[in-house]
């Protein structure tokens, strides 16, 4: 188990390593130089040049990078060009809404997803089993982004139920913020319950054809004792890895739904920031994204091996 | 035939056909602006009714049903130009530092989420519909690379590769002329699904400003612009919509109907 993680926590460093290269030199190619953008046209050249060395732009682009790395490192994410303020502060205050709101989606989902996968698995092929999956096939079809408009439109403007969109922070209490992201939270959470459902559903119908469910019926359980105790258990590991991947494009899918309900997350944030050319934190929100992918790749690798020793010798 | 196949190829090609007749004939000028019939719900004249500048719903999302095929086929054109290759490649030496350098490579780009991608080239080049074709299809090249890759790699045990091998073919030509063969059925299953989850990317990418641009007219735009006017008129927000919907669930229907219908061993299983 030792040699595994060793290895697998080899590769990690390597693929964090590669994809910031890959980040910092695609955003290095962008057009435009951002002393000039934040100065203006009219900005004297002694001025712009100066602006340069503040920014440390007049560095070579391998000291930049290797300052940026090491930065981050440090917790350091450098300087929003626009607004002047460390980007590490800036983007911990949209992770305070965006995370929550993953988080949120990801409860969701899955406690839409488990029972409705094993119910449609304990009556496959009957009617239960072919709603739940007309159901799921809709929710796949649906985007995001849309359903949180028909949300708003119903639960928001018609019911007067939620707030139509905007964030009241966490200082006016827990129950009041997390009323505030429910719409986005159901919104982003569909279309990943309908996979997860049918995820959950092909698993445990691949253990329900196994041996040991064969004798765990023969011992005198009943089919819904042998699902509940030796199905479902079993089935959890693949369903597991798919929850796993799933927050990340949760985290990612959010910045879409944020834009609906003007959320101020990460997505605003590296909107604004693309506008407004502030390349440093569009990069620094790139790679978090790109690096909380990776982590949680990396995490379910290891909770697998540890569940399944098997695993652990096939890399 | 299953019955989710002829469902699905038949919204599929309802939704083909509108994008194709658009380019001929579309009950209006789908930019023609005419301010005194804005907002209008659907009706005789306006079948869909018209947005806040007047124009024609209908003709738009004829017109946008091209922009959502021409950018979803694109993409999944990329992925299978680039990505099956790499996968052919990868089992075909399999276990070789090759193999290792090309799914390693393939992890990598599957850590970066279409939108992501999207977010990147649009802070570069700005915004765009071939951002999106090339955002969607970059994120398409590990699938389709990996599923060649799997699905090869046993193949390789067979013996009519090694039959192949024997009488001294190559291995880039075993690739082609045995294992692609061999695989063209899961390709184009798993090509319907990438399809459909490229319509649903370049809607989530033109709703939030990274896809195609004005005039262009697109789906994923309509329902950006019909946002606000939620309240008071929701069928600029409904239709569009509606029109996603349809053509995902059509692409993904025929995409488990091929799978059935394809897989001889599934049609053995039923019968």
């Amino acid at each position: 188990m030792i040699r595994y993680s060793l290895k697998r926590l080899l590769s990690l460093i390597l693929s964090l390593a590669v994809a910031s290269l890959v980040i910092f030199f695609v955003i290095e190619v962008a057009p435009g130089d951002p002393a000039s953008f934040m100065l203006g046209i009219n900005a004297q050249p002694d001025t712009v040049a100066a602006l340069r060395t503040e920014l440390g732009l007049d560095q070579s682009k391998f000291a930049r990078y290797a300052d940026w790395v090491t930065g981050m490192l440090r917790g350091d994410f450098g300087t929003s060009y626009t607004y002047r303020t460390p980007v590490a502060g800036m983007i911990s205050d949209r992770l305070w809404v965006s995370l929550p709101l993953a988080l949120y989606a990801l409860i969701l989902s899955t406690l839409i997803a488990f029972p409705a996968g094993i119910y449609a698995a304990a009556r496959r092929g009957k009617g239960g089993d072919m709603a739940v999956m007309g159901a799921t096939q809709l929710g796949v079809a649906v985007p995001n982004f849309w359903f949180a408009m028909m949300l708003v439109l119903i639960f928001a403007i018609n019911l007067r139920w939620f707030n139509a969109g905007g964030f009241v922070g966490w200082d006016s209490g827990l129950w009041t913020g997390l009323h505030s992201l429910t719409l986005p939270a159901i919104s982003l959470a569909l279309p990943q319950a309908a996979i997860l459902a049918r995820v959950m559903r092909s698993a445990l119908l691949d253990i329900l054809g196994e041996d040991f469910m064969r004798t765990a019926r023969a011992k005198g359980l009943s089919r819904r004792q042998a699902l509940w105790r030796h199905g479902v258990r079993n089935a959890l590991i693949p369903v597991l890895t798919i929850i796993g991947l799933q927050f990340s494009f949760l985290l990612a899918g959010a910045i879409i739904i944020e834009q609906v309900f003007y959320l101020p997350g990460l997505g605003r944030l590296v909107f604004q920031a693309i506008s407004a050319r502030d390349l440093i934190v569009v990069e620094s929100v790139v790679m978090l994204l790109v690096f909380s992918v990776i982590m949680v790749n990396f995490l379910v690798d290891l909770a697998y091996a540890a569940v399944d020793p098997r695993l652990r010798s096939r890399t | 035939m299953t019955r989710n196949l002829i469902i699905g190829a038949t919204l599929s090609s309802l939704v083909l056909l509108a994008a194709l007749v658009s380019f001929v004939w579309t009950p209006f000028d789908h930019a023609a602006m005419n301010i005194p019939d804005k907002l209008q719900t659907p009706n005789v004249t306006h079948w869909l009714g018209t947005d806040h500048f007047g124009r024609d719903i209908f003709s738009m999302i004829m017109v946008g049903a091209r922009t959502s095929i021409a950018v979803a086929l694109v993409a999944v054109g990329i992925g299978i130009s680039i990505g099956v290759p790499l996968g052919l490649t990868a089992a075909a030496r399999s276990g070789s530092w090759l193999d290792e350098l090309i799914m390693r490579g393939n992890d990598l780009v599957f850590a970066f989420p279409s939108l992501v991608i999207a977010i990147l080239i649009t802070a570069i080049f700005g915004a765009g519909a071939v951002n999106a074709i090339i955002a969607i299809g970059i994120f398409n090249i590990p699938v389709f690379a990996r599923i060649t890759r799997g699905a090869s790699l046993s193949l390789w045990q067979r013996e009519f590769i090694l039959a192949a091998r024997v009488s001294g073919k190559g291995l880039a030509r075993i690739s082609a002329e045995h294992i692609l063969p061999n695989i063209a059925n899961l390709l184009i299953v798993q090509g319907t699904i990438q399809f459909s989850l490229g319509i649903l990317a370049e809607a989530g990418l033109s709703y939030v400003g990274l896809g195609a641009q004005p005039p262009t007219p697109s789906w994923g735009r309509m329902l950006a612009d019909a946002q606000t006017m939620v309240s008071f008129a929701p069928h600029l927000a409904l239709i569009p919509g509606s029109a996603i919907i349809v053509t995902v669930l059509g692409l993904n229907l025929m995409g488990d109907g091929l799978r059935d219908w394809l897989d001889p061993k599934l049609r053995v299983a039923r019968t």
